[in-house]
């Protein structure tokens, strides 16, 4: 019964409380570069949800046997792994995406979120409980990608996922589109945001 | 048997292992979807060039439009004598390094919609952050601009990577590559100047290196092409 409590909270703890990009404030780099559209945030969140499920697995798995003064280079090994099969696989059944992605689906390598939940999860875990927490580490990573990525495209080119959402007679009436969005910048101003949101919703997460 | 997991051999051996099990999956992954990646390769390049044309054609049918649109293809050297070889094929990026005398050109043949003959020319140079590239249409005259497409791969959102955009792209229609009989690529220069070797567009603002880029790809990789355009050049002039 505990188990069964654990694994819930494994899986959804990350989408608020332990959210590792406005909570543990980890992964940022990515969060800036990929998010001016919708569409190439959430195939980056997919894949960064998929490569760390499937890094936990394998990391748990062999948890037990590894060497413990090179485990730091095996889970890179594993990590870098995946993420050039991601990679491969994008380019071959997504290939605009993976063009837009360009160098940050390399750089998923890089994303601290991956070695932090090896590190602290998978080398200390069951193959289950580290797969749900890759997915749910994954999901809340997506989730604030996509959540920035969804104000950037609206605000910053007045389309959503490609398709025009603010109709022409908004622009004939003077309104133009903020080109700030589409500058990093922006995306760091709107985690900002949401961790502000966040935190006031969440009391215990501020900090005295 | 007790394995010492803390000793050097467990560690190299496990290592080892562990490497080739990776480097084999990576292998055998990149074997078994080289031929679909190839394709979206390739896709994207006819995109490209009909780009150039102002074609543009869903995903799926790209492939026929390009057998429509695009009626033959083939290499000519400096001297612009046709040589062996497919114009796909050739590796621009490649060749804009080799002095231009050993230099494969490609060049497709296109008919427009209006029935016209256009030829595209490949261009492929460095902007600020990485390479840029694009095709250039060229009317049957061999001298007028018909369309250009420009692409990167990394510029500067809002100011470098403007170059692929139409608003940048389309003040290359009309401009003239001839002057004097000589061939004089058009030129990018700052908005404002005034450049007077010949035909000329407006950089983009805050992207002067890409700007210069453009420029110096242009002269670059159509300067070998003086040859071929002067013939096309004197044949039309000649009907």
């Amino acid at each position: 019964m505990s188990d069964k409590i654990s694994n819930k909270s494994v899986l959804f703890n990350p989408f608020s409380k332990d959210n590792p990009v406005i909570v543990q404030v980890l992964g940022i780099c990515s969060v800036l570069a990929v998010t001016a559209k919708l569409e190439p945030a959430i195939v980056m969140g997919l894949s960064v949800i998929a490569v760390l499920a499937f890094s936990n697995v394998i990391i748990s798995l062999i948890r037990s046997t590894i060497p413990s003064g090179i485990r730091i280079i095996v889970q890179l090994v594993v990590v870098a792994g995946l993420v050039v099969i991601v990679s491969e696989l994008l380019k071959a059944y997504a290939y605009e995406v993976s063009v837009q992605l360009s160098v940050f689906i390399g750089l998923i390598i890089t994303n601290c979120i991956l070695m932090g939940r090896l590190e602290a999860f998978a080398m200390a875990n069951g193959p289950w409980p580290s797969f749900l927490d890759g997915v749910g580490n994954g999901a809340g990573y997506a989730l604030i990608l996509i959540i920035v990525g969804f104000f950037r495209e609206l605000l910053g080119s007045g389309t959503l996922l490609g398709f025009r959402v603010v109709p022409q007679c908004v622009y004939d009436a003077g309104y133009v589109n903020n080109g700030l969005m589409i500058l990093p910048p922006m995306a760091l101003v709107v985690v900002a945001c949401i961790i502000w949101v966040h935190r006031s919703i969440n009391k215990e997460l501020q900090e005295k | 048997m007790k394995i010492d997991k803390q000793s050097n051999w467990y560690t190299i051996v496990y290592i080892v292992i562990l490497v080739v099990l990776t480097g084999s999956a990576l292998a055998y992954t990149s074997m078994s979807l080289k031929s679909r990646q190839q394709e979206n390769v390739d896709r994207d390049k006819m995109r490209q060039i009909l780009a150039s044309l102002h074609v543009t054609a869903p995903k799926d049918s790209i492939s026929a439009r390009f057998g429509q649109c695009i009626t033959s293809q083939f290499v000519v050297d400096s001297n612009g004598k046709r040589v062996e070889g497919d114009a796909f094929a050739v590796n621009v990026a490649a060749q804009v390094k080799l002095p231009d005398s050993q230099r494969q050109l490609p060049v497709y043949e296109a008919t427009v919609a209006d029935g016209s003959v256009k030829y595209v020319l490949p261009v492929y140079g460095a902007g600020l952050w990485g390479p840029i590239w694009g095709y250039v249409a060229l009317d049957a005259d061999g001298s007028t601009v018909y369309g250009a497409y420009f692409d990167h791969q990394g510029e500067t959102p809002g100011l470098g990577a403007e170059i692929a955009k139409p608003e940048f792209c389309n003040q290359f229609e009309g401009k003239n590559m001839w002057r004097n009989d000589v061939l004089q690529p058009v030129a990018v220069v700052k908005k404002g100047q005034k450049y007077s070797g010949g035909d000329y567009v407006d950089g983009v603002s805050g992207g002067t290196i890409t700007s210069k880029g453009v420029s110096a790809m242009l002269a670059n990789c159509l300067k070998p092409y003086e040859a071929f355009l002067s013939s096309i050049k004197n044949s039309d002039q000649q009907k």
